[in-house]
């Protein structure tokens, strides 16, 4: 689950950071009271939940309070990446002499955090890693004991970071490095860390990313998830207990496991079909979970056919053909369905469904075939 | 021969009491599995299969009581790094952790901690081990290996199953089936069980089942290409996956670029490896 900044930053302060004054409007007039209250130059910044907001125009600098309402007008009227901007943060502009990156993030091969720091700030840091390696310094925290005081001062020396700001910075750093820890994050990021021409140190923009598997410890994180940022479909699938991803094609796919449904994709593709999604229905499909994956699945007009793929292992595919068959008595609408079952008792599973005057297949790329030649001729059934 | 686990196995099951630690406890013992004990805190004293194996509070006591040599978690996410902690500080040497879901940073710690104290762990978000015809320890259904020499390792649950499906359908037997896990912080990794199987003489060759997201197969193909003898037939899951979606598994995500299915697949192909355009194309490859 990933923060918006303004939600980053307030976490990053409770910890000590240094951010810069700012409020959060949700209209233009909000937006010119706040700098009023501020009374100097403001930056309007879109709260969405995607990267490039300079660059789509969703980050504008005002000098006055008028400019600002002016500026939140535009910037509300903005579609970024697909997401519409519903809120900006306000916050006091900042004097900037010079830019620099700091985050810490899972290393999954070393399987520790590693904070990373850059004087390339301002950047994502995926592109300095791609232009300047060189300009990336990185310490690996031992997970039992915590990022050491050392560690942050390695950073700066690595940085060239001029001495009067070591203290401070290796303040900011444990600081990143505790909301990281006690947020069960997966990235907490700085960028920009800014050095003011007032020779002082500032969080001017943030983004954490939660681990899912950790909200249920942090009830009051889970609060802030952003409802409208997110896919409707992909919200219902999670509440089913399902896991789905939406993709472009016309060929609907529903697969027990997601390493399995992930071949089932590229299958597909393979052989010249479009998958229009990516579902895990996970361990057992009993009917009400095939009834919630059907519904989710259907819900994409670009549907026109649909393959299950499930490999029973110990479930029993008599009991799976029972599900689908429950299920399937309230489709939205026909579309053609082919069924691959494997495991226990399959042969009954799939008579079952050929009783029901349903296409089987004991093949992952028969099936695959099937569903392919359906959807390039539209076959209702 | 066979790694891991074998018919000698003395397996504890902790999280025995619950709905899917009774079920596939059971289901292991059909296959052969010596069950020895299972723990669930609060529960000690208990009996479960009709008196055939005893309850226990502590890992500790189940270990002094039934010397298991092996523990497999059907524990709840929230509560399974603590288990895994408890395990180890019992001395149980190889932890099999099935559950799903466990937070990265508790998994950070005890992988830490079990790699000090020199305990193997295989997954979390797994589905165990299978030693065909010997042992099984985890979810995996015996019945779609047989016995042999082919070792197969994975990020997977299902896919891992098809995989054995086709390799029985095709007449190969498996030594036995590593079923590593798919989050992005585990225990055991490609590189741990391709050593294993490279040391195990009766394994003539393995399978190895990947996936987007992270380095590890990267690295796999590395150690295959200075360290394997035994010839290796690979696939990966996710050439049609989008960037940035998280495919059901925790650890199987593309970011920012890295963990593409196309260059894992590049660097097994480097590396020696037949990787194969589908699950079914596996056994063929092996020839």
């Amino acid at each position: 689950m990933k923060l918006h900044e303004y939600q980053s930053k307030q976490l990053f302060a409770q910890h000590g950071v240094p951010i810069p004054r700012g409020e959060v409007a949700e209209t233009p007039t909000q937006a010119r009271m706040i700098a009023e209250e501020f009374g100097g130059p403001v930056a309007v910044k879109s709260q969405v939940l995607v990267g490039g907001r300079g660059k789509a125009g969703g980050i504008r600098l005002a000098k006055s309070p008028k400019e600002a309402e002016k500026h939140a007008k535009a910037i509300l009227k903005l579609e970024i990446k697909g997401l519409p901007v519903r809120k900006v943060l306000v916050d006091e502009a900042a004097e900037i002499e010079t830019e620099i990156y700091l985050g810490v993030t899972n290393d999954r091969t070393a399987g520790s955090p590693v904070m990373i720091a850059s004087v390339e700030g301002g950047v994502e840091i995926e592109e300095v890693a791609r232009t300047h390696p060189d300009k990336i310094a990185r310490a690996w925290v031992d997970p039992l004991i915590g990022l050491r005081d050392y560690q942050a001062r390695n950073l700066a020396a690595a940085m060239e970071l001029p001495r009067q700001h070591w203290a401070e910075f290796s303040r900011i750093a444990h600081g990143l490095f505790n909301t990281y820890l006690n947020s069960d994050a997966t990235l907490a990021e700085i960028n920009p860390l800014v050095i003011t021409k007032q020779d002082s140190l500032l969080a001017l923009d943030g983004k954490i990313v939660l681990d899912d598997n950790a909200l249920y410890r942090h009830p009051d994180l889970e609060k802030l998830r952003d409802l409208d940022e997110e896919d409707p479909s992909e919200r219902e699938a999670r509440g089913n207990g399902l896991s789905y991803v939406k993709l472009d094609g016309n060929i609907g796919c529903m697969v027990n496991g997601a390493g399995l449904a992930m071949a089932t994709m590229d299958v597909i593709m393979g052989l010249g079909g479009e998958p229009a999604n990516f579902l895990d229905i996970g361990g057992g499909a009993d009917a009400e979970k095939v009834a919630a994956a059907i519904q989710i699945i259907l819900a994409d007009p670009e549907v026109s056919s649909m393959m299950f793929n499930i490999f029973g292992g110990i479930t029993r595919c008599d009991e799976v053909a029972r599900g689908i068959l429950i299920a399937l008595e309230e489709v939205p609408r026909e579309v053609y369905l082919v069924t691959r079952l494997v495991g226990t008792n399959e042969e009954l599973g799939r008579q079952m469904l050929a009783d029901a005057k349903m296409d089987t297949a004991s093949s992952l790329v028969e099936a695959a075939k099937m569903v392919i030649e359906a959807s390039k001729i539209g076959v209702a059934k | 021969m066979s790694i891991l686990i074998n018919k000698d196995s003395r397996v504890l099951v902790q999280g025995i009491t619950g709905r899917e630690g009774l079920f596939h406890a059971s289901q292991m013992m059909d296959y052969g599995t010596q069950v020895v004990a299972g723990v669930t805190p609060g529960k000690g004293g208990d009996w479960v299969f009709d008196g055939k194996v005893p309850v226990f509070d502590t890992v500790e006591r189940a270990l002094a009581a039934t010397g298991a040599n092996c523990t497999v978690l059907f524990v709840p996410a929230k509560f399974a790094g603590d288990a895994m902690l408890e395990a180890a500080d019992a001395g149980v040497p190889l932890i099999v952790c099935i559950t799903e879901g466990v937070p990265i940073q508790d998994m950070m710690k005890v992988r830490k901690y079990l790699h000090q104290e020199g305990v193997r762990l295989i997954g979390p978000n797994c589905p165990g081990l299978l030693t065909p015809g010997e042992s099984k320890v985890g979810i995996i259904p015996g019945h779609i290996a047989d016995p042999g020499s082919v070792g197969v390792v994975s990020r997977s649950g299902t896919l891992t199953y098809e995989v054995l499906y086709a390799l029985q359908q095709y007449g190969r037997g498996v030594s036995t089936c590593v079923g590593i896990g798919g989050d992005p912080v585990n225990g055991t990794g490609f590189t741990d069980a391709l050593q294993m199987f490279e040391d195990d003489h009766h394994t003539e060759a393995v399978v190895m089942i990947g996936e987007i997201g992270g380095a590890s197969e990267e690295r796999a193909a590395e150690f295959i290409s200075t360290s394997m003898t035994k010839p290796v037939v690979g696939f990966i899951a996710g050439i049609s996956a989008p960037p940035g979606k998280r495919m059901g598994h925790a650890g199987a995500i593309i970011e920012a670029g890295s963990g593409l299915a196309s260059d894992k697949i590049a660097a097994l192909e480097s590396a020696g490896v037949r990787v194969a355009e589908h699950p079914e194309a596996i056994p063929e490859l092996l020839n």
